[in-house]
């Protein structure tokens, strides 16, 4: 075995939350060891400590216990040391938007006191590698978000580290960029030997690691080679046909509550299934024949998780007056939407359609036009051109009556941190017109539907992350909309959480309210009636998953993921581009 | 109508809410005007009560300490040194050992006593114009009663014209007195419009607003809703400043309280106007803040608080028309110290309700386009 270049023992750090003195515990007793010339993966949903651990490294952050030895030196002691000796690619990369990508290259290599004879060997090879030579001009700040981040890798690169620690570089990177960076990453492993320790929240990419250290809320669920954690669900993962005229969505729901099913996710017009015992051969399951499939490093990592975690109860919610069954016509109609900044074209003549009572996905990475298209739709933004109308009207120009029929959940937490959980929802009753005993009545069910009853006095601000967001769907079902607006509800959340969402909007969506959701996770897409793939402000591709994934039949005719086939669109649609240009 | 209303309500409780049941921003909203009252309270005043001076008395008569005993008598003016030479003069005014210094020549006492006219002269210290200006004015009033208490005691005639002067609704000029009337509007003005445009960016940045705009909030609810506890909180602070300004300073109130809140609510109602002017065009909490301490500090110079404005160059005195201060500050004095009624008051209320009217529609018309 290589020689280690980081050994951590029995981490501990605990910070305190401001204002209410209660503790986090990022780190609780965690071990890690970093073998030399090879990747290391942290694994884990957001809070799990992952950048807790890394900052230890880089000697930003001391240690409330254990021991900690990068390059044999202690950094909490002698930061700067290993600071002098090592890369750190923070997950906000310090790139300075107004410089361009040359002017900040220089910067950080005279930050690293990089001398010339140095520069000009160093710099081809980082141009080539991340293929920015074209750019070298351009302002940082007008980067596409994976360039910037491949930008960011070759300012942590200008001086040769003897160790690269990168903090979840791919986080809101589109799956293209994401591949481009995964290259660049396994290059500088192989070819230049190079160790590396990467985070992430991407479960798959954890696969492409030596070693990988799966964190949950501070503490290591396994530290071991991937295929040992994928191996833990080995003879447990099968797929189910639903059969045809059912819905694999809906499969997937009931099965989510057999206690004897660890996970269950819809994929490719399947379900996919973790079962808490081995999977019999020509077992029936619900009674459909259950196929066995190889397992996955995400069926491995669940079957891990559902040892520290049960499934959140309650997400099956019934709401009292649901919407009244479909009237004919779609629910929001886009045709030819344009929304112009300046000389920039956010949104480019986008034109889809949504019926009643149907899961509609808008996918696409950061800065495909998603959300602006979305806050036209809620009428926050005028358009600049085209029509469209949600539930017969445009809600930017048309009253009060219209919006009271939307809901909307925004990106960030968006409700007032300040205030508690009962006057959150007080305030939001209120503003919904919702009065009397038909406003307690609805403030109890939030409350009760939810889960939120033992927070109502405690302020929204101070919630734990996935109540947070509980809360935020509550307020904006208290008044019974017709239409949901949901802004990248999942980003960040753990995948049990991620599941129990997707419950409860399968269950709306059944109750015949419409969901609209966007969301840069490609296999949520599987949730989704319909979808349309955006990119570069525009509609590459729309239609049911199924569809959408027959753009990329995998070479051996297995079914493509939902990944690949937005890869093949993308990239048939800018290779087109690229064609159609003289 | 009524769900109008009703919305509204709840926006201006939550509001209230939010500033209320955060402790540092409570401190921040009551604590700064109440200190700043007492701060101005005493320490902004043009009132001399110590006049160092010095004498280079080449008289050295009777006359002569006649009337330095009648400066040393009024308990104002202090007597710091007795020159030999003028040359010293120079050395105390410079270091400031002394305001003025009080020359009496060689004849004084012989031109007295021959019933012609003799001459002092007085120095002062010209640097601070103001304080000097006081001074010389005591110092002159000083001369004056030594002239006639002289004439008397000689049996000459009186001088045949004398003033006597009686100030009214401030009989003895107290700078105070029409300082902390002033300081009602002034000190809640920088806060209302604060907290009024710091409110909309903080939800701006927060990601809040947007929530709030897909409710069926119309825009002007909003307005309504945000300018509501903002103008409630501006007045509370103003009757903190009246409380202290009567019960502290013990300043007697003349005018009506109906009046003087009348006048206040469209004062505050013009600031928020204002801060809702500035919300609208910031786009973030840092922004909101500088934009206000920008328009805060022309207000406050121009307001008439401590420069007459007919005073000021011309053009400038166009500019203090659309200052919402001037006005609250005429009018807070005005029903303060002389008990002005609303009749008369009626030339700084109806610019008041016009700065308002314009700003909120403004303020409602580039909301609306946001």
């Amino acid at each position: 075995m290589a020689a280690s270049l980081v050994t951590g023992k029995d981490l501990r750090k605990v910070f305190r939350a401001p204002g209410n003195g209660g503790e986090v515990r990022a780190l609780d007793g965690v071990s890690i060891e970093v073998c030399a010339g090879e990747l290391t993966a942290l694994v884990g949903p957001d809070g799990a400590g992952k950048t807790t651990l890394i900052r230890l490294m880089a000697g930003l952050l001391a240690a409330d216990a254990g021991s900690l030895r990068v390059l044999g030196i202690d950094p909490a002691i002698e930061p700067q040391r290993v600071q002098d000796r090592i890369g750190y690619m923070p997950q906000k990369f310090g790139l300075y938007e107004d410089l361009s990508v040359q002017e900040n290259l220089d910067l950080y290599a005279d930050l690293h006191g990089v001398c010339p004879q140095e520069r000009r060997q160093r710099y081809p090879q980082l141009m080539e590698m991340t293929d920015l030579g074209r750019f070298t001009g351009r302002l940082a700040g007008q980067l596409s978000g994976g360039m910037k981040q491949k930008l960011g890798l070759a300012c942590t690169l200008v001086r040769s580290p003897e160790l690269l620690l990168l903090d979840e570089p791919t986080v809101g990177v589109d799956p293209l960029s994401r591949r481009e960076l995964w290259v660049i990453v396994e290059h500088l492993v192989r070819e230049e030997g190079l160790t590396v320790l990467t985070s992430t929240s991407y479960l798959d990419e954890a696969e492409k690691a030596a070693r990988v250290l799966v964190l949950h809320e501070g503490r290591a669920l396994a530290q071991s080679e991937p295929a040992q954690v994928t191996r833990i669900a080995a003879g447990r993962s099968v797929v189910l046909d639903p059969g045809p005229g059912n819905s694999a969505r809906s499969l997937q729901a009931r099965l989510l509550d057999d206690p004897e099913v660890i996970d269950a996710v819809p994929d490719g017009g399947l379900v996919r299934l973790v079962r808490a015992a081995q999977a019999q051969p020509g077992e029936t399951i619900a009674g459909l024949s259950a196929t066995p499939v190889e397992p996955r490093f995400e069926d491995g990592f669940m079957v891990l998780l559902r040892g520290r975690a049960a499934h959140e109860a309650g997400v099956d919610i019934r709401l009292q007056r649901p919407p009244a069954p479909a009237e004919a016509g779609a629910a929001v109609e886009v045709r030819d939407l344009v929304k112009r900044f300046g000389e920039f074209t956010a949104v480019n003549h986008v034109s889809f359609e949504v019926r009643r009572g149907e899961i509609f996905g808008l996918l696409g990475p950061n800065g495909a036009g998603k959300t602006t298209t979305f806050r036209m739709l809620c009428g926050l933004l005028p358009p600049s051109g085209g029509m469209l109308r949600v539930a017969g009207v445009d809600v930017g120009s048309a009253g009060a009556a219209a919006r009271a029929r939307l809901g909307y959940v925004a990106q960030k937490f968006s409700l007032y941190g300040a205030l508690t959980v009962r006057e959150n929802l007080e305030f939001f009753a209120s503003a919904y017109g919702l009065r009397g005993a038909m406003r307690r009545e609805r403030i109890d069910w939030a409350l009760r539907q939810f889960d939120l009853g033992a927070h109502g006095r405690t302020a929204s601000g101070q919630l734990p992350g996935g109540f947070k967001q509980r809360l935020a769907m509550g307020a904006a079902l208290l008044h019974e909309p017709e239409i949901l607006f949901l802004d990248e509800p999942t980003s960040g959340a753990d995948p049990l959480a991620r599941r129990a969402f997707w419950r409860r909007i399968t269950t709306l969506a059944e109750q015949g309210v419409t969901v609209i959701v966007t969301t840069h996770f490609m296999q949520e897409a599987e949730y989704c009636d319909r979808i349309a793939i955006m990119d570069g402000g525009q509609v590459l591709a729309q239609g049911s998953p199924a569809q959408i994934r027959r753009h990329a039949l995998a070479a051996d005719g297995r079914q493509a993921s939902m990944e690949s086939a937005f890869i093949a669109v993308v990239e048939a649609a800018r290779a087109g581009e690229a064609a159609a240009r003289p | 109508m009524l769900e109008s209303l009703l919305r509204v309500i709840a926006l201006t409780r939550k509001e209230l809410l939010a500033v209320l049941k955060d402790r540092r921003a409570r401190n921040s909203l009551l604590l700064p005007p109440i200190l700043q009252c007492l701060l101005f309270g005493y320490a902004a005043t043009y009132d001399l009560n110590h006049v160092p001076y010095v004498v280079l008395d080449r008289s050295q008569s009777i006359a002569s300490q006649a009337l330095l005993s009648s400066f040393d008598g009024t308990g104002l003016f202090e007597r710091v040194a007795n020159l030999r030479r003028q040359r010293q003069v120079r050395d105390y005014i410079d270091d400031r050992r002394a305001l003025l210094a009080i020359e009496i020549p060689d004849d004084f006492a012989r031109r007295l006593e021959a019933g012609k006219g003799a001459d002092v002269q007085i120095i002062a210290d010209g640097r601070n114009s103001n304080t000097a200006g006081t001074a010389l004015g005591y110092a002159q009033s000083v001369v004056n009663a030594f002239n006639s208490d002289w004439r008397a005691r000689h049996g000459l005639p009186g001088p045949p014209v004398t003033v006597e002067a009686r100030a009214w609704y401030n009989p003895n000029l107290m700078t105070r007195w029409d300082m902390l009337p002033g300081l009602i509007g002034t000190l809640t003005m920088l806060q209302t419009l604060m907290l009024t445009a710091m409110s909309v960016a903080r939800e701006r940045e927060e990601g809040t607003f947007d929530q709030l705009l897909v409710t069926p909030f119309r825009p002007p609810e909003i307005m309504a809703g945000k300018a509501l506890p903002s103008m409630l909180i501006g007045i509370v602070q103003a009757t903190g400043v009246l409380l202290i300004a009567q019960l502290w300073f013990r300043v007697p109130f003349q005018g009506s309280f109906l009046t003087l809140y009348a006048g206040l609510t469209l004062f505050v109602l013009a600031a928020v106007g204002i801060g809702l002017v500035v919300s609208a065009l910031c786009q973030n909490m840092q922004q909101a803040m500088l934009f206000s301490f920008i328009l805060i500090m022309p207000f406050a110079l121009l307001s008439g608080l401590t420069t007459p404005i007919s005073n000021m160059p011309r053009s400038l005195q166009y500019f203090t028309l659309v200052n919402p201060l001037r006005y609250a500050i005429d009018i807070a004095q005005r029903v303060y110290l002389e008990g002005a009624g609303a009749g008369v008051l009626m030339p700084d209320l109806w610019p008041l309700a016009a700065i308002a009217a314009v700003t909120l529609a403004g303020a409602s018309w580039m909301f609306r386009r946001l």
